[in-house]
C-alpha cells in the first residue's frame, strides 16, 4: 500500500472542501450524501461501479449498482446486505444527491455513477471500454463538469484491434488447435473476460468448457438473462475432459496447477490488454496471447474524456500521471491523478498471474485460486 | 518483408527447438534466393550497421504520431524496445492498397537500409516516413529493428545448419562447416549453399568451433565420478583471451573469432606471423595480449579487437600472440576426425614454443607470435585441483579437461571437452538502482546496480543482469515501483532494501565505479532474502579481494 498525504488529511486537494466528492481512507466518499463510490473498507453506504473485486468489497451496510449487476455482485459479496438497484434512466435522491448509473460496457451491469448536487455534475466511470460487447450494454456518453476516468492503459501504445478482429483471430487459433487435436486453453479473468469470450467466439468450431470459478459466473449471467453458448462445466474428479477439439476457458491462476494436465496436449492463450506487448507475452511462456480487454485502450479514453465536455478530468489507475499530463497539454483539461489505494504503477506481471487488466489484490476475490506463478 | 515477417514472428512465438527448425526450413524452401541470402546474413548474427541513429527514429515518430516526445519516451520506457514502442505508435497504414504490394528482404535491405548509410537526413526521413505507410505493425517491428541493427533472432547457428541441411539433404556437421565465415552474398551464392556436393569452396573458411561445456564441480570425488579416470584426459590452462582459428591456405592468411567474424584488420601482427605456418594449415586457440612477459587484462584485448585499423601505438601498447591448442588441418587435410591425442602430437610438432616460457621470460614473441598452449600435468584429480587452486594467480579462469581420444566435434557436444573454472569470488551487496530490461524481460526491472558499504554509505560496485528465476525478477520489479526514490528514464533509485549475493571472476581498480573498483563478470548467485541491508559487505572487503587475485 502506498502511503499518500492525502489519505491522511482525508482530501486530495485544496479544492477539496468544496469537491462534491473527495478521497478519504476508506474510498471516494460523497460528505452531502455521505455514501462512497467503490469503497476500500467497510462503509454503511456503498454505490458500486461494478462487481470486480478491487471495486466491490464485501462487508458493507447497503449497496446499490445497476439492476442488471444485481446477481453479479450478489455472488460475489455474498447473502446478507440489501442491495438496492437503479434502472437504466432512473435516479434516486440520497440525502439531497441526485444519482443515477449510466452502462459502462467494462462487463455485465458495470456504471458509471453520476453524482449532481448544488449544480455541479461529476461522473466516476469505474472500468469502462467503448468497444462493443455482446454481454452488456455499451458505455454510454454522459456530460459532466468532472470526469473522474480510469486510466488502467492510458499510453498510446495500447490500441485495440477491433472485437471482430480478435475474435478472428481466436476462432483461427482454436481451429487450427482442434485440427491438430489439441485441446485450445483460454486464460480470461472469470468474471466478465471469460463470458464475454464465450460471446464472442464462433461456437460451431466445437465445445466450449468453464473452469469451476467461470462457470458460477456463467450461471449468474444467464439467470441475469444475457445469452451465451452452450458451456460445459468441467465434471469434479474427471481425470480426463475433451478429445482436443473443445476451447477450455479458465482463470490464470490454473497455469501451473495440475488442473491443466485434464486436457492432455493444449496450447495455452492468456486474454488481456496486457498481451498487446512481446515482452509481457514472452515472459509469461504462453503459447499465444490475445489483446483484448474490457478497459478503454488510448483512443477509447480519449473519446470518452471528449464527449462528457468536462473541465476538470481525475485521472485513476495504471498510467494516470502520462494520462493527465497530456489532457492538460493537449487540451488545456485541469486534469490530476486521483490517488487510489492500489499502487499508482500498471504492472503487467500482476495483471498476467492474476486478476483482472487492473492491478488487485487477492483480499475478497474468493472465487479464484491465488495466484501462481508460470512453470 | 512479410515472408521474413512471419519466420520473424514464429520463431518469436515457439520455444520448441522442432519448431522453430520447421520455420527456418519452410521460409528457405520458399523464400527466393535473394531474400534468402539477406536473411541468413540477418540470422547469423554478423554485426549488423545502423543507418539511422534511434533519436532519429524516435522524432520522426513522435512527429507522424502527433504525440510529444515525452509521452514517447514514457511509452518506450514501458514497453522496453524501441522497435515495437515506435511501430505500435505509428498510425494505421492509410492505404491497405499499399500495404498489399510486399517489399522482398533483400531489396528492401538494399533500398530501405543499406542505401540510407551517407544520404542526407531529408532523404533518410522520406524513405522511413514511406515505408511506415507500407507496412503493417507486425512489420514494422521487424523492419525497425533491422534499420537500427538491433534484431536479435532466437535460433542458434546449430539450428539454421539443421534446417538448411535438411533442406539440402546433407549431414548437419557438413552444413554447418558450409555455413562457416562470410554468410552467401548474393542468391547465386544461397543456391550453391544448398547443393548436393560443394562446387566451390573459400580458402578462407574456418572450422565449425567445438565449444567446452561447464564443469560445476568443486569435490575431487565428484570430478572422477563424472569424468572417469585422469589417464583419459589432457588439461590445459583456462586462458583469459579470445578464442580464434587461423587459417593459413594458399596466399591466404585468415583469423577468425568464434562469432565468425573476421579480424585480419585487428590483428596484423597475428596475420603476418600466420604466413610461416605451411600452407593448408588451420589452427584452434586463443587470442592473448602480452606486453614484457605480462599477460595484460582482458578488458585491453577486447578493446583492441574492436579496432578497425591498428595503429603502431596499439601495436606497441597492446601487443598480441596466438596461443595454439588444436590443429585441425595440415597439409590441406581435415584432421577433425584424428583423436586428440595424434593431433596434440602433430600440433607438437609444428608449434614448438610453449607459452609459458615467454611468459617466464625465457623466449620472446619476436621470433614469432604462435605459441603452444602448454599442458598441466597431474597423476590425479587431486593434483590437478591444486593446479586449479593455482589460476587465479596465475591470471588464468581454471583448467581446460579434453578427452585424449575425442574428434573435433561441432558446437557444444557435450562430454568431451570441459571447463573447469576457478570458484568465482563473492560478495553480499544491495540494489541501488534498476533499469527495465529488454526484449522477454522488458518492461520488468532486471538490470541491477549493486552497492557496498563505504564510509557508511553505499557506493555502486557493479551492474548485473542475470542469475535471478524469472519469478524473482517479477518479485523485485513490484519492490522496485513500490521503494522508487528517484526515477530518470529507464532507470529507478530505490530504497536499498534488496540484497544480493554477487559473484564474480576478479576484482581490479576501475575509475568507472564511484568505488574505484570493478569487478569482472559480476553476476547474481541467489536473492539473500534473509539478509538486510546492513548486513551487507563493504568496500575494504572487496578491496582486499584485490590483493588476493594476484
Amino acid at each position: 500500500m502506498i502511503d499518500l498525504p492525502a489519505c491522511r488529511s482525508g482530501i486530495f486537494s485544496e479544492r477539496a472542501v468544496s469537491d462534491l466528492l473527495v478521497v478519504t481512507e476508506s474510498g471516494l466518499y460523497c460528505e452531502q450524501g455521505d455514501f462512497y463510490i467503490d469503497p476500500w473498507r467497510r462503509v454503511p453506504r456503498a454505490v458500486i461501479t461494478h462487481a470486480h473485486a478491487d471495486h466491490a468489497r464485501a462487508g458493507c451496510d447497503r449497496y446499490l449498482c445497476a439492476t442488471e449487476g444485481k446477481l453479479v455482485l450478489r455472488s460475489r459479496i455474498g447473502g446478507g446486505a440489501p442491495i438496492d438497484t437503479l434502472r437504466r434512466g432512473e435516479s434516486m435522491s440520497i440525502n439531497g444527491v441526485k444519482v443515477s448509473l449510466h452502462p459502462a460496457g467494462h462487463l455485465l451491469g458495470s456504471a458509471q455513477v453520476r453524482v449532481e448536487h448544488g449544480g455541479t455534475t461529476w461522473v466516476v466511470t469505474g472500468d469502462y471500454k467503448l468497444h462493443h460487447d455482446p454481454t452488456c450494454a455499451s458505455f454510454e456518453h454522459v456530460p459532466c463538469d468532472v470526469f473522474v476516468t480510469e486510466s488502467t492503459f492510458g499510453l498510446p501504445v495500447y490500441r485495440w484491434q477491433s472485437p471482430d478482429e480478435i475474435a478472428a483471430e481466436i476462432n483461427a487459433w482454436w481451429r487450427a488447435n482442434r485440427d491438430a487435436g489439441r485441446t485450445s486453453v483460454l486464460l480470461a479473468y472469470s468474471l466478465g473476460k471469460a463470458q464475454r469470450l464465450a460471446a464472442m467466439v464462433d461456437p460451431s468450431i466445437g465445445p466450449i468448457v468453464a473452469h469451476g470459478a467461470v462457470m458460477k459466473l456463467v450461471e449468474a449471467y444467464r439467470a441475469s438473462g444475457v445469452r451465451l453458448p452452450p458451456i460445459d462445466r468441467v465434471p469434479p474428479r474427471a481425470r480426463r475432459v475433451g478429445d482436443g477439439r473443445a476451447l477450455v476457458i479458465a482463470p490464470p491462476s490454473v497455469l501451473g496447477s495440475s488442473w491443466l494436465n485434464l486436457f492432455g496436449e493444449s496450447s495455452v492463450a492468456m486474454a488481456s490488454g496486457w498481451m498487446m506487448l512481446r515482452g509481457v507475452r514472452r515472459r509469461r511462456g504462453f503459447d499465444k496471447g490475445f489483446a483484448v480487454s474490457d478497459h478503454a485502450d488510448f483512443p477509447g479514453l480519449l473519446a470518452a474524456i471528449d464527449a462528457t465536455g468536462a473541465r476538470r478530468v481525475l485521472a485513476t489507475h495504471g498510467f494516470s500521471d502520462a494520462l493527465a499530463r497530456y489532457l492538460r497539454e493537449s487540451r488545456g483539461l485541469d486534469a490530476a491523478v486521483l490517488p487510489t489505494r492500489f499502487t499508482g504503477e500498471a504492472t503487467p506481471d500482476a495483471a498476467a498471474t492474476g486478476d483482472d487488466d487492473d492491478v488487485s489484490d487477492a483480499e475478497g476475490n474468493e472465487n479464484d485460486a491465488p495466484a501462481t506463478e508460470a512453470p | 518483408m512479410k515472408r521474413f515477417t512471419e519466420l520473424y514472428w514464429r520463431l518469436d512465438g515457439t520455444a520448441s527447438i522442432t519448431e522453430k527448425v520447421a520455420a527456418l526450413r519452410d521460409y528457405f524452401a520458399a523464400a527466393p534466393a535473394a531474400d534468402a541470402a539477406a536473411a541468413l546474413a540477418v540470422l547469423s548474427g554478423g554485426r549488423q550497421l545502423r543507418s539511422i541513429s534511434t533519436v532519429q527514429l524516435r522524432e520522426w515518430a513522435a512527429a507522424a504520431t502527433g504525440y510529444p516526445a515525452w509521452l514517447v519516451e514514457e511509452c518506450y520506457a514501458h514497453v522496453g524496445d524501441l522497435a515495437e514502442t515506435l511501430a505500435l505508435l505509428l498510425p494505421e497504414c492509410d492505404s491497405p492498397a499499399a500495404s498489399a504490394s510486399d517489399l522482398g528482404l533483400a531489396e528492401a535491405m538494399q533500398t530501405t537500409i543499406h542505401d540510407l548509410r551517407g544520404a542526407d537526413d531529408a532523404r533518410k526521413r522520406e524513405v522511413v516516413t514511406a515505408v511506415w505507410q507500407r507496412l503493417a505493425p507486425r512489420e514494422r517491428i521487424v523492419w525497425h529493428k533491422l534499420l537500427t541493427g538491433g534484431l536479435r533472432v532466437g535460433v542458434s547457428r546449430t539450428l539454421v545448419a539443421r534446417a538448411l541441411a535438411e533442406l539440402a539433404d546433407v549431414e548437419q556437421a557438413e552444413m554447418a562447416h558450409r555455413l562457416m565465415g562470410e554468410p552467401p552474398a548474393d542468391g547465386a551464392a544461397f543456391t550453391r549453399l544448398l547443393a548436393p556436393e560443394e562446387t566451390t569452396t573459400d580458402s578462407r573458411r574456418p572450422y565449425p568451433f567445438f565449444l567446452a561445456s561447464a564443469l560445476d564441480r568443486t569435490l575431487v570425488e565428484h570430478v572422477a565420478e563424472d569424468l572417469g579416470g585422469v589417464t583419459a584426459w589432457q588439461a590445459e590452462w583456462k586462458w583469459d583471451g579470445m578464442r580464434a582459428q587461423l587459417v593459413r591456405r594458399g596466399d591466404d592468411v585468415t583469423v577468425w573469432s568464434r562469432g565468425e567474424e573476421l579480424v585480419n584488420d585487428a590483428f596484423t601482427e597475428i596475420v603476418a606471423a600466420g604466413g610461416s605456418l605451411p600452407e593448408g594449415t588451420v589452427l584452434d586457440g586463443e587470442l592473448l595480449a602480452v606486453r614484457d612477459g605480462q599477460l595484460l587484462p582482458f578488458a585491453m584485448l577486447s578493446k583492441r579487437a574492436s579496432r578497425k585499423r591498428v595503429t603502431k601505438k596499439i601495436l606497441a601498447e597492446v601487443p598480441c600472440v596466438f596461443v595454439a591448442y588444436d590443429l585441425l588441418e595440415q597439409g590441406g587435410i581435415d584432421l577433425r576426425q584424428q583423436p586428440l591425442v595424434q593431433r596434440r602430437r602433430w600440433l607438437e610438432a609444428l608449434v614448438a614454443t610453449p607459452f609459458t616460457d615467454l611468459l617466464a621470460g625465457t623466449a620472446s614473441a619476436d621470433a614469432g607470435r604462435i605459441f603452444l598452449s602448454p599442458l598441466v600435468t597431474g597423476d590425479s584429480w587431486a593434483e590437478l585441483a591444486v593446479c586449479r587452486a593455482e589460476s587465479r594467480s596465475r591470471g588464468v579462469e581454471g583448467l581446460m579437461l579434453k578427452r585424449l581420444s575425442s574428434p573435433y566435434a561441432v558446437g557444444r557436444t557435450k562430454g568431451d571437452w570441459w571447463k573447469w573454472k576457478v570458484e568465482p569470488l563473492e560478495i553480499d551487496a544491495v540494489i541501488l538502482y534498476a533499469q527495465a530490461g529488454h526484449g522477454r524481460r522488458a518492461g520488468l526491472h532486471s538490470d541491477y546496480t549493486l552497492g557496498l558499504w563505504h564510509d557508511g554509505k553505499l557506493v555502486t560496485v557493479a551492474k548485473a543482469y542475470s542469475g535471478l528465476t524469472d519469478a524473482e525478477i517479477v518479485e523485485i520489479d513490484r519492490i522496485v515501483r513500490a521503494t522508487t526514490l528517484e526515477k530518470h528514464g529507464p532507470v529507478r533509485i530505490c530504497t536499498p532494501t534488496l540484497v544480493m549475493q554477487l559473484a564474480f571472476e576478479g576484482v581490479s581498480l576501475s575509475t568507472r565505479h564511484k568505488s574505484g573498483v570493478a569487478v569482472r563478470f559480476p553476476r547474481i548467485i541467489r536473492w539473500r532474502k534473509d539478509k538486510e541491508p546492513a548486513d551487507a559487505g563493504t568496500l575494504a572487503d572487496l578491496k582486499r579481494m584485490i590483493a588476493t587475485d594476484g
